[in-house]
């Protein structure tokens, strides 16, 4: 029974459909399997944060009956799901894995749940994350650090950690991250697993607890290419609900899923290969540039000159936001209320102080810097100009290329606490992600071997606006021909 | 010394959208606590904001009847503060880029015409409200006003005098409800002000220490407490003392006004582009659109009023100063014969009733069809002028019209000659003392006579009939 478990629980989300769409198993068979798979190594990798096991089969069963008899059957029906915390699901706690929202349970379902939910994906239940997706080690979840499924003693990367952990570790088929500097592409790469950071606006945040709204954006992390694209079509659109969402047509992604990059012009960004980049990851990066030259695509050095002033900009916007987003969280209407209170500025003050973990601290108090009268156009405005010069620089270099090639992170996964004292040397380990966010552009990162500790390297292709088709095209032709994937078996 | 007081307004109006500014919830005053609320007006994580388009047109319809510039491209930002009744802990609103700018009112004080500028109108959302419980279980939040759409009309520190104050104030009131922008109801805080106020030695060109207070809440108390603000901040200056900047409040019981805080306190409050809201861009098409369904403004009907209708300059400022009342009057005027009678009307019981009773001019008991009528029983003779003032009285008690009124009680105008001859003579023979006065020569014994009858008559009887027969009888003698 366990190994029959266990060989459900490997197939991807485009695997196990078929296999359910021919009746060789059932959504019921399929979910157990994944709750036995979180039985038992949930504990030891702290990927999820609520397991809605009852719901999970519940929702199974009426997939099931829904499916039997008959013939058209979505692409992803009854494929289990785990969903990043920060994503608000209909009366399933939704923490942000902080305390403040310990006791939240929202009234409502997020545009991504809903679109899952008419696709008949089952819910696994709500994934580990940094505190209000603030980190980029997993090691600011207020319930305990995740750990990486390759090595536990080391991080899964952040802040979509749990999301990225439980993809690799099979304890879900895909998962829902979020991703405001590289908190999908990061995870992604320390797991050894896909990860997909849509263009801004391609994905409704209607129900994505901000971060920062002006940078964060729903996205898949898969086994693989094919699920990306599979994951894609169901969650990308426009939704009037959320006034920064595109209303544009958007593709079928599955119709990218070639094996051919002939004559794509592909760039290597050479600020993205300077000092601060490990060697081994740097080789890595570079084997995938030759094996894509040797499928024909065309390999050029560009230039993206502002990137060295992306770090500053991204800390400075995304905490000036935060540190909006979160003024909500006052112990009035929801979430955590410190228990004792002299009167209201006392309450506010208790229940923020003991509500918010140091990181979200350090980003509010940051941020609210940032807006000061007198700061305001030091900080705020000019990291805004900022952005627009980061813009300018890939408009520029997509004149030349077709797609960015770059890693990832500059690190493969790293010891649990290893960072943890110095705050800003975990800041400028976002350093090829961030200037994504910040330009508003679709990337990936997807596995491209390991370095010699037997840990997943990850390299990052990043696209134009709304171009996620190329990414997934140039992604899928190199899974082809290396068979490198997160359906590895990360060992245990 | 002789000082010159200067005063700015800021004027918040709720819109008459049927719906909240970002989301779909109604903006029906009144409503259990908390059921006109959603996850986004209570501030819950993940809902955001969708600007009601709405919206932006009301604030751009009042931009255009206030004279103002619409802005192609403007922003809404946030303006950050802790306080229980703001859901997000920001509200929404329009920082460096508003959507009207630059407009102005002409307002007219003692014969005296003058501009008062508008700086800005800007649109924002409104705050929940806290509910002290009165039993002393705590204090409450009800959300049903959060995200109820506002605009904010900011005018220049161009008034002088609390008249130059209320004209202002009155006359932007009645181009709000003109347009239908707002329903102006004040007493429901769905208008209401701050001021600006400072003084300064007359000829002086700089301004003084400029004090502000908040939400006046009614005509009168603005009125009131720009004169105590102004009285204090003399006496201040005369006693040696200075004037701080701060915060105050009106406190309309005592008639005082008393410190909220100095700007020492002041909150800063963070304003930042709001990043879930895109800038608002609004072309000509659009505006002139919007412009074509402003109606007639006070102004303008004023005019009308004088021309058409023949009614005093003086009447048609008051009567158009108010759109129910100006409706009331011009569908009475139309009904009728007699504009002149009905303006006068108007002025006089009807404003009167308004101003004992506490109703708005939206509340007239009757419908306007039963003024004119009870003007034309009088041109007609049917009731004398007395009567008539019985007639309105039992017209507001009722809504009944007057004819019925005038049948129902017997109140027609007595032209009987023989009636009221028989009435004049035994009013004679009981008075001998007066009409021997009279035939002395001492004409005031005749009014005495003819009060006489008509309290025999009830007032009923037709006083011209009344004075002719009287002289002849009294002839005969």
């Amino acid at each position: 029974m366990e190994g029959s478990f266990l060989e459900l629980t490997k197939l991807t989300a485009l695997m196990a459909a078929e296999k359910i769409r021919k009746r060789e198993i059932s959504v019921i068979e399929l979910t157990n399997a994944y709750l036995a798979r979180i039985d038992e190594l949930n504990g030891a990798i702290g990927a999820y944060i609520t397991v809605c096991a009852e719901q999970a089969l519940r929702q199974a069963e009426s997939v099931q009956k829904k499916l039997d008899g008959r013939e058209n059957i979505l692409p992803l029906a009854g494929i289990p799901a785990g969903i990043k915390d920060n994503i608000c699901t209909r009366d399933v706690k939704t923490t942000c894995a902080s305390k403040m929202l310990d006791n939240f349970f929202p009234p409502y379902d997020a545009a991504v749940i809903e679109k899952l939910s008419e696709s008949n994906v089952v819910i696994l239940g709500k994934l580990n994350m940094d505190e209000f997706a603030m980190g980029s080690s997993n090691e600011n979840s207020w319930y305990m650090p995740v750990k990486n499924p390759w090595d536990h003693e080391r991080v899964p990367g952040g802040s979509s950690g749990g999301a990225a952990a439980a993809v690799a570790s099979h304890m879900s088929c895909f998962a829902l991250g979020s991703d405001t500097g590289g908190s999908i592409r990061q995870p992604a790469s320390f797991c050894g697993v896909v990860g997909l950071k849509p263009t801004y606006g391609a994905v409704s945040r209607f129900g994505l607890i901000a971060f920062a709204s002006s940078l964060d954006q729903i996205g898949p992390i898969t086994r693989d290419v094919a699920d990306c694209a599979l994951v894609m079509n169901v969650i990308a659109g426009h939704d009037p609900l959320d006034s920064t969402s595109v209303d544009i047509e958007y593709p079928d992604y599955t119709t990218f899923l070639k094996n051919d990059v002939k004559g794509l012009k592909i760039g290597l960004p050479k600020e993205y290969f300077g000092s601060g980049l490990h060697e081994e990851v740097k080789a890595k990066i570079l084997d995938a540039a030759k094996a894509y030259e040797s499928y024909g695509a065309i390999i050029e050095e560009i230039s993206l000159p502002f990137t060295e002033y992306a770090i500053p900009a991204y800390y400075i916007i995304s905490s000036a936001e935060a540190s909006s987003n979160l003024a909500r969280y006052d112990g009035i209407k929801y979430g955590y209320r410190a228990k004792e209170y002299s009167d209201i500025i006392d309450l506010y003050k208790k229940t923020r102080s003991e509500g918010f973990g140091t990181e979200v601290k350090r980003r509010i108090m940051l941020g609210t810097y940032a807006l000061s009268s007198g700061y305001y156009d030091a900080y705020y405005k000019k990291a805004l100009k900022v952005r627009r010069l980061i813009f300018e620089d890939f408009q520029k270099a997509y004149q030349k290329v077709d797609v960015i090639l770059g890693p990832t992170s500059p690190v493969t996964a790293f010891k649990i606490g290893e960072k943890t004292a110095n705050p800003l040397e975990m800041y400028l380990s976002d350093v090829y992600t961030v200037s994504v966010n910040i330009a508003g552009l679709c990337a990936i990162s997807l596995p491209c071997g390991f370095d010699s500790k037997g840990l997943p390297v990850g390299m990052q292709l990043i696209g134009k606006p709304f171009d996620e088709g190329t990414l997934i095209r140039a992604a899928y032709t190199y899974e082809s021909n290396t068979g490198k994937s997160g359906v590895t078996n990360c060992g245990i | 010394m002789e000082y010159e007081v200067v005063i700015g307004l800021e004027i918040h109006a709720e819109l008459a959208t049927k719906s909240k500014i970002y989301c779909g919830c109604t903006t029906e005053f009144g409503g259990e606590p908390n059921t006109h609320c959603c996850p986004g007006c209570i501030g819950m994580p993940g809902a955001l904001p969708v600007l009601n388009k709405a919206v932006v047109e009301y604030a751009i319809k009042a931009g255009l009847a206030t004279n103002c510039e619409i802005s192609h491209y403007s922003r809404q930002d946030r303006k950050h503060y802790f306080y229980p009744d703001l859901a997000k802990a920001y509200q929404i609103s329009q920082c460096d880029y508003p959507l009207c700018r630059n407009g102005y009112l002409e307002i007219e004080v003692n014969g005296e015409k003058k501009k008062i500028g508008i700086t800005r109108i800007h649109i924002e959302e409104d705050a929940g409200k806290l509910i002290h419980d009165e039993y002393g279980r705590g204090t409450f939040v009800d959300y049903n006003r959060s995200g109820v759409p506002l605009i904010e009309i900011v005018t220049e520190p161009d008034m002088r005098s609390s008249a130059e104050v209320k004209a202002f104030f009155e006359k932007l009131k009645a181009i709000l409800e003109y347009t239908a922008v707002s329903d102006c109801k004040m007493q429901e805080g769905s208008l209401r002000a701050d001021i600006n106020l400072s003084v300064r030695p007359k000829g002086q060109k700089e301004f003084g220490v400029r004090t502000e207070m908040k939400n006046l809440n009614s005509i009168r108390a603005i009125v009131r407490a720009v004169e105590f603000e102004a009285k204090r901040q003399i006496l201040e200056l005369e006693y040696g003392g200075v004037i701080e900047r701060e915060t105050r409040r009106w406190d309309d019981v005592k008639g005082e006004s008393y410190s909220m805080r100095t700007k020492e306190e002041a909150t800063d409050y963070r304003y930042m582009p709001d990043p879930d809201l895109y800038p608002i861009y609004v072309d000509q098409e659009w505006i002139e659109q919007i412009r074509a369904t402003i109606p007639e403004l006070p102004d303008d009907r004023k005019k009308r009023f004088i021309s058409e209708l023949g009614i005093p300059e003086y009447d048609a400022s008051i009567i158009t100063a108010s759109k129910p009342l100006a409706d009331f009057f011009e569908a009475a005027a139309k009904e009728s014969k007699n504009a002149k009678a009905i303006s006068n009307w108007v002025m006089g019981d009807l404003m009167k009733k308004l101003n004992d009773t506490g109703l708005e001019p939206s509340d007239i008991p009757f419908a306007p069809g039963n003024l004119a009528r009870l003007v034309s029983l009088i041109d007609e003779n049917v009731i004398s002028g007395k009567i008539a003032k019985q007639v309105f009285d039992i017209m507001w008690e009722t809504g009944e019209d007057p004819a019925d009124i005038v049948e129902k009680k017997g109140l027609k105008v007595v032209t009987d000659t023989d009636a009221i001859r028989s009435v004049i003579i035994q009013v004679i023979s009981a008075n001998p003392k007066s009409v021997e006065d009279y035939k002395s020569g001492k004409t005031k014994a005749m009014g005495f006579l003819i009060g006489q009858i008509m309290r025999e008559t009830k007032g009923k009887a037709d006083p011209q009939a009344v004075n002719r027969l009287l002289k002849e009888e009294l002839d005969k003698l």
